[in-house]
């Protein structure tokens, strides 16, 4: 077991909530077509209650925070936030589209060890990038915020959130992270609109390009290994969880909303009105949520890719069943293994349902 | 011989995750995991104590270990950690006219 996997494990069993995401404001200076937000600003929470709450975050225990958005930078209190979250000790990652960041902000974030910045970049062509984000000139303002960064000596992960539109364009994409001293993911994750509004979804990669990318080693690594038949389905298993939302991480709205996820908007209480600890320890909807084990799931107990699909609870709770199966993650490990999973192809056309608050970028 | 100080580093994050301390460094990402006694040090590493009145006043009230021993194993731990950058080691205490910036690249 690795060091970060018995870390999750003592902080499972601790009840600690190591990992929390944060969106700061949903406010953005991009309109990226596959976004799930409304850029409004609803009433965001200011400085002073930002602040109380990060006290109250590390209190808990919380040791990885990442800062999101919408566009964090777009905040004015951003840099008095992060040097909030460092006198605290939490280990920050920001998550942001690096077009308003100049070596000067590149230089501040180095000062305050940030640990890492998360980009998002859809491609090296222009036309495509910003065509996807809407804003002329989006591609080089983000290259220019990146190459601050890394002269700076911060650390980059590049997220390259992979869609029918930029399908062909995720290698050049991977040989600019290289190129920029970059990590690099690919992720294939588009969801409905917080409004519920899931016409975004036509921005999904098709089957095709989702079969081509689980077998090309310079994206998943061993490609036997990645697509292998799943393996027997076990007590422990059965036992486990399907991720650690709710378990170990959680998610806070720029209005103070907690959720479990950032993919999962459901609503465990406000900070507005309540302690993170009370929340955190008293909610019913979290207590609810950690009573589900593998083997409670309505469908997927019984399917024999159990014990390596990527289910996700929060996608599962937006087809209307927490405890049922995410038919996107169905989907992938269908294409992922090339084994049948039971009902899958009744679902894939179903519609779905409730409300969403934001998918990963 | 002369006195240790030591002092957390500014470049990483930490926290307490029940008896133990986990931290992980800004400059390349690594995970460290402390134990009981080790996670004891950390926390008093202020820079200005020195490492023995640490292990006299917080390793030996608090668990049952020699102070040669707990000495010896502390100065190990410190210069461990000081290799792997996550721990600054001393042999003057910090006050905060001659801290020494920590170089941020």
């Amino acid at each position: 077991m690795s060091l970060i996997e018995t870390i999750l494990q003592r902080a499972q069993s601790l009840h600690v909530p190591l990992s929390v995401h944060f969106d700061l404001t949903y406010r953005c200076n991009e309109r990226c077509e596959h976004c799930y937000l409304d850029h409004r600003d609803l009433g965001e929470l200011r400085t002073e209650r930002v602040k109380e709450i990060l006290t109250d975050l590390a209190e808990a225990g919380v040791f990885f925070l990442t800062l999101s958005g919408g566009e964090p930078f777009l905040r004015q209190d951003l840099f008095e936030i992060l040097e909030h979250g460092r006198s605290l000790n939490f280990n920050i990652k920001l998550k942001t589209n690096a077009v308003l960041i100049s070596p000067s902000e590149a230089a501040r974030l180095r000062d305050l060890f940030v640990e890492r910045v998360q980009v998002s970049v859809y491609s090296v062509r222009a036309e495509i990038h910003d065509g996807i984000t809407k804003v002329r000139g989006s591609l080089d303002r983000t290259i220019e915020g990146i190459r601050a960064l890394r002269a700076a000596r911060v650390a980059v992960s590049i997220a390259n959130v992979l869609m029918s539109s930029n399908a062909s364009d995720f290698d050049g994409v991977r040989r600019l992270a290289q190129e920029l001293g970059a990590q690099y993911t690919l992720d294939p994750t588009v969801t409905p609109m917080m409004d519920g509004d899931a016409s975004i979804l036509e921005h999904r990669a098709d089957a095709d390009t989702l079969r081509k990318i689980f077998r090309n080693p310079a994206i998943v690594g061993n490609v036997e290994e990645f697509c292998a038949p799943p393996a027997a389905v076990d007590d422990d298993i059965l036992d486990g969880f399907s991720c650690s939302a709710g378990h170990t991480a959680c998610y806070i709205s720029p209005y103070g909303d907690v959720f479990p996820c950032v993919q999962f908007p459901m609503t465990c209480g406000n900070l507005r009105d309540r302690t993170f600890r009370e929340i955190w320890d008293k909610s019913p909807q979290f207590a609810e949520l950690r009573s589900i084990h593998a083997r409670d799931l309505h469908g997927c107990s019984s399917c024999g890719h159990l014990g390596s699909c990527s289910r996700c609870p929060g996608l599962a709770y937006l087809e209307g069943d927490m405890r049922g199966p995410s038919t996107a993650d169905c989907e992938k490990s269908f294409l992922r293994t090339g084994v049948e999973v039971p009902g899958l192809r009744s679902r894939i056309n179903a519609p779905m349902q409730g409300k969403l608050v934001q998918i990963q970028v | 011989m002369s006195e240790l100080y030591v002092e957390r580093s500014r470049k990483v994050a930490y926290r307490r995750l029940g008896a133990e301390i986990i931290i992980m460094s800004a400059s390349d990402s690594m995970l460290f995991s402390l134990n009981e006694v080790a996670s004891v040090i950390w926390e008093a590493a202020d820079g200005a104590t020195p490492l023995s009145a640490i292990v006299r006043d917080e390793v030996c009230e608090q668990f049952e270990i020699g102070i040669e021993q707990a000495q010896h194993d502390a100065e190990e731990f410190a210069r461990s950690l000081a290799e792997a950058g996550i721990l600054l080691v001393s042999e003057r205490p910090r006050v905060p006219s001659d801290s020494p910036a920590e170089k941020t690249a």
